[in-house]
């Protein structure tokens, strides 16, 4: 008895966090110094190669006449809708079709993963090739289909569908994944007792199911937010940002004004800006989360 | 009699069959998306040059040619990048499964989910707000352009999601043999190191494909922090883009080189990486 409980004793929750340190003291090195070097940044007028200089919030200021960050934040906004909506629904109601048994379920479970797995850059320097307007084998299968060749990411109109598109391409998987999840966790008592009193199969979704799963849905389109707001390489590969500043997300914004013109300081300001809206956007996200379980 | 008894099952019968039918178009449907890309770089990257600039598209290379991936082999320092491609992911990986498993224990044990919060934000950030104090600091250490400037940022992929999956197995092992140990004077790590552990390697396999996988997928660390001598692959077949003229059979030969391992590696294991992703809906970077 004395011997089960100074086990006990030991085995007490607060024990085991050592085991995290090491862990805590990497991400803290790589991810907590970064943040606060950014917000000192963020205070300096500072560009690679010349001393810096104590400004204030004028960097601030600044972002907020600056309009071509204004744009981005509109790109962003309008890319991220869609990049979300249409992987939850597409992700949702393949979900609905990979929970059925068939012959070679699991074989194409594992062809449907594989562009979520693919590497992004890799992947999007094809697409680039099968956008191409001249040449690519997209425009020629739309000519096939008898309609108007598109100018996908070279035109002002199309090029942010046609980067949702391929992000939709890589990302509903994801979505499908988590949903499958829940359709898995579900009970079956609800069917039979809807079958019994003569349900038919939109009711049983619509009363059923999509109950059941939607705390799995709202997860999915919680992390599609964030994902798509971070939105980089296809873009970056893609349409660079063009044509113009047409497809010019804050992110790439954030790296041209990084890596390409060097103003480190108005960087990390945006940076700054940036953080404070994924965290709004997660936080919105969640209590809506809240809401939908209370009620 | 007979009749009526037969014709519903007839109807019954071909109802099903559609219906049937209708299933497999829809499977069919959902999975060309990823199949036809698939295919079509594995066609740009056997057809020559004249092909691959053919309108209307040249679909089965005749016949095949394997001078792309020649040419690439020939004309780039591929070896080299996936040399520092293996490096940064394989030592990532590695320094992972040493910090990050006993971290999923505690912190499981612990059910300290605020520390687990920690991690997560990771998750949250985007890769280049860290990127960028980090590219100063590298530069004032005179990292820049080294592989360990590229390791250390690809923690921040590796670590969470080896906490994030570990936490979940961990949470999910009955804790009485490790009781039975600490009753029997096991200190808390000898029972995580005999008795946790050895159970634990399944949960350790998935972390580690998706951590490997994740690693090696990304490009912007890479691509920033690398110089000519040490990008990873995904900034290598990037900057094919940029310098070389328009050669589609090459570049698509490179893509295909850069992501054939992850692809194999989803198919042979799907089991495991759809168990690991369900489980905490991690994604890399």
């Amino acid at each position: 008895m004395t011997a089960k409980s100074t086990a006990m004793d030991r085995g007490y929750g607060r024990n085991y966090l050592p085991f995290a340190y090491p862990a805590l003291l990497i991400t803290g090195a790589v991810i907590v110094f970064p943040w606060l070097f950014t917000l000192f940044m963020s205070v300096h007028e500072w560009k690679i190669g010349s001393p810096r200089a104590f400004v204030g919030l004028n960097n601030y200021a600044r972002l907020a006449g600056d309009e071509r960050f204004i744009e981005s934040i509109g790109t962003t906004l309008y890319f991220t809708l869609l990049s979300v909506v249409l992987p939850v629904v597409l992700g949702t109601a393949c979900a609905l079709i990979f929970n059925e048994r068939f012959p070679l379920r699991g074989l194409c479970r594992a062809i449907f993963i594989l562009p979520m797995m693919a590497t992004p850059v890799a992947i999007a320097l094809v697409w680039k090739m099968m956008f191409h307007p001249q040449l690519g084998v997209l425009n020629y299968l739309l000519s096939l289909a008898g309609l108007p060749p598109s100018l996908w990411h070279t035109s002002l109109d199309t090029v942010i569908p046609t980067l949702v598109m391929v992000e939709v391409w890589h990302w509903t998987p994801l979505v499908m994944l988590i949903v499958l999840g829940g359709l898995a966790a579900a009970p079956t008592e609800p069917y039979e007792s809807a079958r019994l009193d003569g349900a038919n199969p939109w009711q049983m979704f619509r009363y059923i199911t999509l109950p059941l799963i939607m705390p799995f849905v709202v997860l999915a389109v919680v992390i599609r937010t964030i994902d798509a707001l971070k939105a980089f390489d296809t873009i970056f590969v893609i349409s660079e940002g063009g044509p113009g500043t047409a497809s010019e997300t804050i992110n790439i914004y954030l790296y041209l004004q990084a890596f390409a013109f060097y103003n480190i300081g108005y960087a990390s300001a945006i940076v700054v800006v940036f953080f404070v809206l994924i965290i709004l956007m997660a936080m919105v996200l969640l209590w809506l989360r809240q809401k939908a379980k209370w009620s | 009699m007979v009749m009526s008894a037969a014709s519903p099952g007839v109807l019954w019968h071909t109802k099903r069959a559609l219906s049937n039918l209708a299933f497999g178009f829809a499977v069919f449907v959902i999975v060309s998306p990823a199949i036809l890309v698939m295919l079509w770089m594995l066609s740009l990257s056997l057809k020559n040059e004249v092909d691959n600039m053919a309108y209307p598209p040249v679909f089965v290379p005749s016949p095949p040619t394997l001078a792309n991936f020649e040419a690439v082999f020939v004309n780039s320092n591929l070896m080299r990048y996936l040399v520092n491609s293996l490096l940064v992911t394989g030592g990532a990986t590695l320094v992972a499964i040493l910090v990050g498993v006993p971290a999923g224990y505690g912190i499981a044990k612990a059910s300290a989910h605020r520390t687990a919060i920690c991690i997560l934000i990771a998750r949250i950030t985007p890769a280049l707000s860290y990127l960028i104090p980090l590219y100063m600091l590298f530069q004032m250490l005179g990292l820049t352009g080294s592989l360990w400037s590229i390791f250390i940022t690809h923690l921040v992929i590796t670590i969470p999601i080896f906490v994030y999956v570990m936490i979940g197995f961990f949470e999910s092992l009955p804790p009485d043999l490790e009781e039975a140990a600490l009753i029997d004077g096991c200190t808390l790590w000898q029972a995580f190191r005999h008795v946790a552990l050895p159970l634990a390697r399944p949960g350790i396999v998935v972390a580690m494909i998706l951590s490997i996988i994740f690693s090696w997928n990304n490009f912007v660390f890479g691509a920033v922090l690398g110089g000519r001598q040490t990008r990873t692959l995904p900034a290598a077949v990037y900057n094919m883009l940029t310098f070389e003229q328009v050669a589609w059979g090459p570049l698509a030969a490179a893509a295909l080189l850069v992501t054939a391992p992850v692809l194999i590696l989803t198919l042979f294991i799907q089991k495991e990486i759809v168990g690991g992703l369900t489980a905490g809906g991690v994604k890399g970077g």
